[in-house]
């Protein structure tokens, strides 16, 4: 049985479908990759999962339990959290002061040492903890967006595309940071534009286009597969 | 060293405070206007703040604060007002048996209880907003900025309609208003002087807000200020938070009316009327949006410059024999209003922005302009 479990699942945004049944599992402990092309539904999936908008059928299971219906308050306290995509972090507020807010829904005796493993995975987030959110770099807010979601102690952390718009360099650093955290025992569902990377950082993956997955595969499978090379990774034939 | 210097200021301000307070207290026949002045402001610093909970730290564009200053307004006074004045109060149309029946009644209970009754009322006023505000928040608070401004503005209009309408005659005295209510009470046996509780009053009521707005709570609200669907995404439930900020803003509105029920001895519904509210905006947009000292600060601001430093400009000004033709009554709101766009010119988000007042940033603005005049030498 995997940790989290979708089966079916129909989302529409009024009359339009979004995602047209879609299946998927995350095995606990791994790192699972959603890609596809833009407009494809992998943001819609994610809100589907936090309960920020409403399913149309289908379902949702984490641990075996019904995830969809609940509140999102309910599935934060359940271990899930989300990385929006846009980092999304709070623009007027201090970088401490964002942290802190991750850890809302947290017992307050964990907030100390979790702030500490943030400052040490981000030192960058330590020097910069009385900065204004939004004056932070484009690679500072993301790294902010992710300490923020460890904040809650997740047990899945999903990220939205955590790569959008930064150097290389950046992204290198934050991809060796997801790697990080998943070793220390958290799961990642993770979505990405930039297949090259997701790929090679994820244990499976999923090809999703316009509502529904077309392929599955490991990372490895899914990145030698030719398919794939001409339409995500940008080979020519 | 600088946080003991930081105590140590602000508790030899307190000191002088509170003492020019007693002073007055002790001079008040003299300094009537004074006196009366820096109530009315300690009143609306509380309105402002209340509303700078909403629209400020929360993100909620919410206008109607009158009405829940009226419903405060109305139910200490009708609480307060002597058994011995009511048929003079309500010489049309009569009171409420039931009105009347309680207050005769509450009238037997020993000495101990009619000292904290004024208190009392207040709170009652106070909590009867809050229900209000939370029935009415189910409604409106889905709504967005401009329309959630306009749905607010209504219900306060709604509430005015239904005060002054001739169904609540009995209650409210309809468009008649209410008078005779007894000014501020004495704290604490008398051991206060009556003429400092409302100050009291709303240094507790803001500290209250204060605390709330550092807490866990308040760091919610304004993670709800700035971003509804991150703040969702934490796990910020968007409908308890609003609620409980708009029922908070309406309870302290609420108490700021019943004191200024207090205060003006006399209200009616037109007082509460939307340029009251507008009133309050200005004191809260010229202090700075989310700043809880830039609210208290411009609300004694704007109420003294409003109500006394330029009333200079409604008499008449003779210079050698020469009668200035604009110094007439009503001069002054015109130069207030000029002041007000030089002030909103200067200070693009008010005196304080969305920043406290701290003394390190004061000092440290006279040690800057030293610098600047040391480097001009
Ligand atoms: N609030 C909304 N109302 C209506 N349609 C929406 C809404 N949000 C998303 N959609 C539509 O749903 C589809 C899937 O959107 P989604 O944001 O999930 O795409 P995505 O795969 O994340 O794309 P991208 O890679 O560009 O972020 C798109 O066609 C989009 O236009
Ligand atoms: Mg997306």
């Amino acid at each position: 049985m995997s940790l989290l479990e979708i089966h079916d699942l129909k989302v529409c945004y009024g009359g339009i479908v979004a995602l047209n049944g879609i299946s998927f599992g995350v095995n606990e402990h791994e790192i699972v990759t959603l890609i596809g092309a833009n407009g494809a539904g992998k943001s819609t999936t994610l809100r589907a999962i936090m309960g920020l908008i409403p399913i149309t059928s289908g379902t949702i299971l984490y641990n075996g339990e019904r995830l969809h219906g609940l509140d999102t308050q309910k599935i934060v306290e359940k271990g899930i959290v989300l990385v929006p995509e846009g980092r999304r972090v709070f623009p007027n507020l201090t970088t401490l002061e964002n942290l802190k807010l991750g850890a809302y829904l947290q017992d307050k005796k964990t907030v100390e040492p979790n702030l500490k493993r943030v400052y040490e995975l981000f030192p960058r987030l330590k020097e910069r903890h009385w900065q204004q959110a939004g004056t932070l770099s484009g690679g500072e807010q993301q790294m902010l967006a992710v300490g923020r979601a460890l904040m809650a102690n997740p047990k899945l952390i999903m990220m939205d595309e955590p790569s959008l718009g930064l150097a290389p360099l950046v992204v290198k650093e934050i991809f060796s940071i997801i790697k990080k955290i998943n070793e220390d025992g958290v799961t990642v569902l993770l979505i990405e534009q930039n297949a090259n990377v997701a790929l090679k950082t994820a244990n499976h993956g999923y090809v999703l286009e316009t509502g529904t997955i077309s392929m599955t595969g490991t990372g490895r499978e899914l990145l030698e597969n030719e398919a794939i090379r001409v339409a995500y990774l940008g080979k020519t034939r | 060293m600088r946080i003991k210097r930081n105590t140590i200021l602000t508790l030899a301000v307190a000191v002088v405070l509170v003492g020019l307070l007693y002073w007055l207290s002790f001079n008040q026949a003299k300094n009537g206007m004074l006196v009366s002045i820096l109530q009315k402001s300690a009143i609306f610093a509380l309105v402002a703040v209340s509303m700078n909970l909403l629209n400020g730290f929360t993100g909620l564009f919410s206008l109607g604060q009158a009405g829940f200053m009226s419903i405060g307004a109305y139910t200490t006074a009708i609480l307060l007002i002597p058994v011995k004045n009511l048929d003079g109060v309500y010489y049309m149309n009569g009171v409420s048996p039931f009105i009347r029946a309680v207050k005769v009644y509450l009238a037997t209970l020993p000495d101990w209880f009619q000292a904290i009754y004024p208190f009392i009322a207040l709170l009652l006023g106070a909590l009867l907003a809050a229900i209000v505000a939370a029935l009415v928040g189910i409604a409106v608070l889905r709504l967005k900025s401009d329309y959630l401004a306009i749905a607010t503005l209504g219900m306060s209009e709604i509430i005015r309609a239904i005060c002054s309408s001739p169904q609540m005659d009995k209650i409210t005295n309809g468009s008649y208003g209410l008078n005779k209510i007894p000014n501020f009470p004495p704290l604490l046996g008398g051991l206060i002087p009556a003429m400092l509780t409302p100050f009291i009053v709303v240094a507790i009521c803001i500290t209250f807000i204060m605390l709330l707005i550092r807490s866990s709570y308040g760091r919610a609200f304004k993670a709800i200020r700035e971003d509804e669907i991150a703040a969702e995404a934490m796990g910020i439930s968007l409908v308890k938070h609003k609620a409980m900020s708009f029922v908070i803003s309406s309870f302290f509105a609420a108490l700021a009316g019943g004191l200024l029920a207090m205060y003006m001895r006399s209200i009616e519904a037109k007082t509460f009327s939307i340029s009251l509210t507008y009133d309050i905006l200005l004191i809260v947009v010229i202090g700075g949006i989310g700043s809880v000292s830039g609210s208290v600060l411009s609300a004694f601001l704007v109420t003294a410059s409003k109500e006394w430093w330029l009333r200079f400009f409604d008499q008449p000004l003779n210079i050698l024999g020469w009668q200035v033709p604009l110094f007439r009554t009503g001069f002054r709101m015109i130069i207030f209003s000029v002041l007000l766009m030089v002030v909103v010119l200067v200070y693009r988000r008010g005196l304080m922005g969305s920043n406290e007042f701290s003394w390190d940033r004061l000092l440290g603005r006279f040690k800057r302009k030293k610098l600047s005049e040391g480097g001009v030498k």
